[in-house]
C-alpha cells in the first residue's frame, strides 16, 4: 500500500515526488514510457518565465513567479544547468510598445523583481544581433534558461534518494475506488495507493474521467523547433520573445544553457497528442518569425528540428485541485509548466495535506544532487580524475566531449536509462553537432555491455524504437 | 611533454603526413588517433576502389589503409590511439586525453590537422516528420554493419547521391535489405558515376534526380513510411507529386562538413566555402608551423589525393621544423565563373609548380578550365566533362605563376564553343 501514487512523471509529477519525499511517505510514480520526462517536458523551449505573463490573480501568476525563484536555489542544490540570463521582449510597432507596458504592469502586480521597459538603442547595445526595426523591450532579468529534462531527471533521481519508487512502462489503464483510496490498473499489475495525484500531461484529461466526471477537455497544441550549432550561440544573450498579439504569442530565439541556440515554436491545433511531428510549413513559419526578431541566423548551422506538444485546455489557468476525495489534479500543465513545476508540487504537498495527508518531516532528505561533467574540469581535475578512473580518459561523444566514465555514471544512476537517448539526457552525448552519427554505436555498446542486454534489444528511444535488425557474419566475430 | 611534430588524426591523411614527414628528415613524430587503431573511416570502407591512383591497383579502405600503416612501421613515429584531442592553442599547445596516457598538454613544434570530416545530418537538412528509430546517417550504417556486424534495417530508402550512400545502397542489398530508392535533391548526382553504375543500376535501384523527402512516418517508434516529393528548381517541393514508400530505414548521404572544431579554437582562418582552413600550396594555415590536409581542409571524393595532399604537408611540417620561418603569401587564387572553391587559396613559392583541387556548382559537358590574371587568359585547359561530384585538379606551372603579374589569379570555368 502506497501513501501516495503519482501518475505521470513528467516535469510536474517529478518535481511533486521531490517535494513530497521529504516527508516520511510511501510513494510510488507510475509512468507509461520507458523513460520520465518524455512528454512535453522533453520538447520545450526550455525557459524559466519570469512571470509578467499570466494574468493577475490566477494560480498562474503565483506558482510562475514562485517557480522562477525556486529555480535558481534548486539548481544550484540539484546540479541542474541553469543560466539567469533575463528575457526581453521585443516591441517592432508602437501598438507593440503598448502591449509590452500592459506586460510590465502585469509584471508589478504578479511580483516580478527589477522589471525595466528598455530604449532601442538600449536593446541593441545588450543585443547586437536584434534587428534594428525594434523599437524597445521590456526587460525581466529575473527569467532565465535551463535544461527541462534534466531538471526532472533531478527531481526524480532524488525523490528515489528519498525512497521512492518510479515504475516505468507502467501506464494507468483504469482506476478502481476503494475503501482505502484507489486501485490504480497498470499494465504491469495493480497498485495500492491511499492518494492520487494525476499529473499524466496531455492524458490528464483521461486520467481524471477515470474516477469524476468530465470537468475539462485537452487541447493539443503542437509546436516546432530549430535547435542550432554552437557557432550560432552568441545571436542571443537573453531569451527574446516577441509581443503577444491575436496571431500568437510570436517566435523566440534564445541560447541554451548548453550554448546553442533554439529557435521556435509555432502553435498548431492536434487531434492526435501524442504525434510530435514537425512540418515543412511549420519549420518554414518559425524561420520566418524569427527573422524579425534576429534576422542573420545561419540555417545551414540547425543541428535538430524537433516538436513539442502542449497539454493546453479550454481554460485559461492551471487545473489544480481535488477531483476526488484524495485524488489530486495538476492537470492542464502548460505554458509557463517548466517554471512553474518546483511551486506546483509545493502546492500539491500542501492540498494533500489539507485534504488529510499527513506528513512528518524526514530527518535527514536528500536535498543535493552533484553529476559530475569532465569538461567542465580544470586540466589537474581532469588528470586527476583520469588516473583515478581511466573510463574518464576516454572520450565517447567527440562533438560534447562526453567520456565513457560519464555515460558508466549515468548508466548505474537512480532512474537508469534504457535507451541511447536516456543516456544522452543524463550524460549528453549525441546532443552536439554530428547528432550521434559518431557515438551513437559506442553509446550502444556501453549499455549493452553495462546492462548485460543484447545489443539487438537496445532501443534508440521508447520501446519499439529498434536500431538493429540482426546480427551478420557470427562466425567472423567470434 | 614537448614534441617535434604532431598530427592530429591517423586517419590516410595522418599516415600520409607522417611518413612524409620522417622521410623528410623530421623527427619525434607524434600521431595521435582518438579511435583505437590507426586507418581512421577506412577503416570501414570494406568496398573496392581505393588506390587506382596510387597504387595503380584497387584496393579495400582497410588494405588502403594497411599499406600505409605498414610503411609507417618502417620510420620512428610514434603513436597514441584511443587518445582525443580536447583542444589546440594558437601557440601550437595540443592538450589530449586518453584512458591509457592520461590528460596531457603537448608543446608541438609543428601541428597537421587531419581530422577528417562528419556528415551532415537530418537536422540539418530539417526533414520534417516524426523522429523515429531507423534514420541513420550513411556512415553510421556503414559502422554497424561492417566494423559492429549488425544489420539496421530491412526496407531502405536512401537520401541524397553522394559516394557513402551508393556504397550503402550496394551494401545493404547485398546483405538481403530491399533498397527501394536514391532519392538525389540535385538534378545531378552528388556521386562518382562509377558508383552510380556499380552500386544502383547493377541492382535496379531508381535514382529520382530533383527530388526530395519531406515526411517521416513512424509506427511504434521506428520508421514506417517515407514520403518523396519532385522539387522545383528552387529545391521546392512541387505539391501532386507525392510518393509513398513503406519502409523501416532512411539513410542519409547528404554531404559531409569538414571536422573544424579544434582548428576554429585556434583562432585559425577559415574559408567559409569549403569549412576547412584557408592553406597555402604547402598547406600551410593562416598559423606558422600548422598545417592541414585531406577531408579537414576539404572534402576529397578520392583517398589518393588525400594521401598526395597530405603528404605536401608532411614534407612541409618537416622543412619548417628545420627552418621556422614565416613566408609571405605571393599570389592569392581567387573563385571565378562556376567554381565553388579552391585549395590551396594562397600560393607563397611561385618557383615550384603548384597543384590546384576545386569543385564546379554545376554540371560541364565540352569546356574550358581558364586561369587568368586581370584580362590576361594565363592558361587554359580542356576538359570533355565536368561535375561538382568529381573534384577538378589543375597543375601550374612556375612559368604560369611569374606571368601573373599580380597579387591574384582567378580560376574560372566555362562551355568550349
Amino acid at each position: 500500500m502506497f501513501d501516495v501514487a503519482i501518475i505521470g512523471c513528467g516535469i510536474t509529477g517529478a518535481a511533486t515526488a521531490f517535494m513530497l519525499s521529504k516527508y516520511k511517505l510511501n510513494l510510488v510514480v507510475l509512468e507509461k514510457e520507458n523513460d520520465i520526462a518524455l512528454g512535453a517536458t522533453r520538447a520545450n523551449s526550455a525557459i524559466i518565465h519570469a512571470g509578467y505573463d499570466p494574468k493577475p490573480g490566477t494560480m498562474m501568476a503565483r506558482l510562475n513567479v514562485r517557480g522562477c525563484e525556486l529555480a535558481e536555489t534548486l539548481s544550484k542544490d540539484l546540479d541542474v544547468s541553469y543560466i539567469k540570463n533575463g528575457s526581453l521582449v521585443l516591441a517592432f510597432s508602437e501598438k507593440e510598445m503598448e502591449t509590452v507596458k500592459e506586460l510590465y504592469d502585469r509584471g508589478v502586480k504578479n511580483g516580478v523583481p527589477g522589471q525595466k521597459i528598455l530604449s532601442k538603442e538600449e536593446v541593441l547595445e545588450m543585443e547586437p544581433h536584434v534587428s534594428s526595426a525594434v523599437i524597445g523591450a521590456l526587460y525581466a532579468p529575473s527569467a532565465g534558461i535551463i535544461n527541462p529534462w534534466e531538471y526532472a531527471l533531478a527531481f526524480a533521481e532524488t525523490a528515489v534518494l528519498n525512497g521512492c519508487e518510479i515504475r516505468l512502462n507502467s501506464g494507468v489503464t483504469g482506476i478502481e475506488k476503494a475503501d482505502f483510496g484507489y486501485r490504480l490498473h497498470t499494465e504491469e499489475g495493480y497498485v495500492d495507493a491511499k492518494f492520487v495525484v494525476n499529473s499524466a500531461g496531455v492524458d490528464s484529461a483521461a486520467v481524471h474521467e477515470m474516477v469524476a466526471p468530465k470537468a475539462f477537455t485537452i487541447k493539443p497544441s503542437r509546436g516546432d523547433y530549430y535547435l542550432m550549432d554552437k557557432a550560432e550561440g552568441n545571436k542571443a544573450k537573453c531569451v527574446l520573445f516577441q509581443c503577444p498579439s491575436e496571431a500568437g504569442k510570436g517566435v523566440l530565439v534564445s541560447p541554451t544553457v548548453h550554448g546553442n541556440l533554439i529557435v521556435g515554436p509555432n502553435a498548431v491545433s492536434c487531434t492526435d497528442a501524442h504525434r510530435v511531428n514537425t512540418t515543412q510549413e511549420g519549420l518554414a513559419f518559425v524561420k520566418q518569425m524569427a527573422a524579425k526578431s534576429v534576422p542573420d541566423i545561419n540555417y545551414r548551422n540547425a543541428i535538430r528540428n524537433f516538436a513539442g506538444m502542449r497539454a493546453n485546455t479550454d481554460r485559461d489557468d492551471f487545473i489544480i485541485g481535488m477531483a476526488q476525495d484524495q485524488f489530486l489534479d495538476l492537470a492542464g500543465i502548460k505554458s509557463p509548466g517548466l517554471t512553474s513545476a518546483p511551486a506546483i508540487g509545493e502546492e500539491a504537498v500542501k492540498i494533500l495535506s489539507e485534504n488529510g495527508l499527513t506528513l512528518i518531516p524526514k530527518e535527514n532528505p536528500v536535498t543535493t544532487r552533484k553529476t559530475l561533467r569532465f569538461k567542465h574540469l580544470s586540466g589537474e581535475e581532469k588528470a586527476r580524475l583520469v588516473k583515478e578512473n581511466p573510463l574518464y580518459g576516454r572520450v565517447i561523444c567527440r562533438c560534447e566531449t562526453i567520456t565513457e566514465g560519464e555515460i558508466v555514471q549515468a548508466i548505474h544512476s537512480p532512474v537508469p536509462p534504457v535507451s541511447i537517448d536516456g543516456v544522452k539526457r543524463r550524460a549528453g552525448s549525441g546532443m552536439g553537432r554530428c547528432q550521434g552519427g559518431f557515438c551513437g554505436p559506442r553509446v550502444l555498446e556501453i549499455l549493452a555491455r553495462e546492462t548485460g542486454k543484447p545489443p539487438l534489444s537496445i532501443m534508440k528511444d521508447k520501446e519499439g524504437s529498434y536500431i538493429l535488425t540482426e546480427e551478420i557474419k557470427k562466425e567472423a566475430k567470434s | 611533454m614537448k614534441r617535434g611534430l604532431v598530427i592530429i588524426g591517423g586517419g590516410p591523411a595522418g599516415l600520409a603526413a607522417a611518413i612524409k614527414a620522417s622521410e623528410s628528415g623530421a623527427d619525434d613524430i607524434l600521431i595521435i588517433e582518438r579511435d583505437k587503431s590507426l586507418g581512421g573511416i577506412l577503416n570501414q570502407c570494406i568496398h573496392n576502389g581505393f588506390g587506382l591512383h596510387r597504387f595503380k591497383e584497387e584496393l579495400s579502405g582497410p588494405e588502403y589503409a594497411g599499406r600505409f600503416i605498414k610503411m609507417l612501421e618502417s620510420t620512428s613515429v610514434s603513436v597514441m590511439t584511443d587518445t582525443m584531442v580536447l583542444d589546440v592553442t594558437g601557440d601550437k599547445k595540443v592538450v589530449c586525453v586518453s584512458a591509457e596516457h592520461g590528460y596531457m598538454e603537448i608543446e608541438a613544434g609543428a601541428i597537421v590537422l587531419a581530422m577528417g570530416c562528419r556528415e551532415r545530418t537530418r537536422g540539418a537538412i530539417g526533414i520534417p516528420g516524426d523522429r523515429p528509430s531507423g534514420v541513420f546517417t550513411a556512415g553510421t550504417a556503414q559502422r554497424y554493419l561492417n566494423l559492429e556486424g549488425y544489420m539496421c534495417g530491412r526496407r531502405v530508402v536512401i537520401l541524397g547521391s553522394g559516394d557513402i550512400g551508393l556504397i550503402m545502397a550496394r551494401r545493404m542489398s547485398l546483405e538481403g535489405a530491399k533498397v527501394l530508392a536514391c532519392v538525389e535533391v540535385m538534378p545531378y548526382s552528388g556521386g562518382l558515376m562509377r558508383n552510380i553504375v556499380q552500386c544502383l543500376e547493377d541492382f535496379d535501384i531508381p535514382l529520382y534526380l530533383s527530388h526530395t523527402v519531406t515526411d517521416v512516418v513512424s509506427e511504434n517508434g521506428r520508421v514506417s513510411r517515407i514520403t518523396v516529393q519532385k522539387v522545383d528548381d528552387k529545391r521546392m517541393p512541387i505539391k501532386g507529386t507525392e510518393m509513398h514508400f513503406d519502409c523501416d530505414t532512411l539513410l542519409l548521404s547528404v554531404g559531409l562538413i569538414p571536422e573544424n572544431e579544434l582548428t576554429k579554437a585556434a583562432g585559425i582562418e577559415i574559408d567559409p566555402r569549403t569549412n576547412g582552413a584557408i592553406v597555402s600550396e604547402n598547406m600551410e594555415t593562416s598559423i606558422p608551423g600548422v598545417f592541414a590536409s585531406g577531408n579537414v581542409v576539404h572534402v576529397h571524393d578520392l583517398v589518393d589525393y588525400v594521401s598526395m595532399e597530405s603528404e605536401r604537408a608532411g614534407q612541409a611540417a618537416a622543412e619548417y621544423l628545420k627552418n621556422p620561418s614565416e613566408v609571405s603569401c605571393a599570389l592569392e587564387i581567387k573563385n571565378g565563373a562556376s567554381v565553388t572553391y579552391t585549395v590551396p587559396k594562397r600560393i607563397k613559392n611561385t618557383e615550384k609548380p603548384v597543384g590546384v583541387f576545386f569543385r564546379v556548382n554545376r554540371i560541364f559537358e565540352k569546356s574550358a578550365i581558364r586561369v587568368t590574371a586581370g584580362d590576361e587568359i594565363l592558361v587554359s585547359y580542356p576538359r570533355a566533362h565536368m561535375a561538382p561530384g568529381e573534384m577538378e585538379k589543375i597543375t601550374l606551372t612556375s612559368e604560369t605563376l611569374k606571368k601573373a603579374q599580380r597579387k591574384s589569379i582567378v580560376i574560372s570555368c566555362e562551355e568550349a564553343n
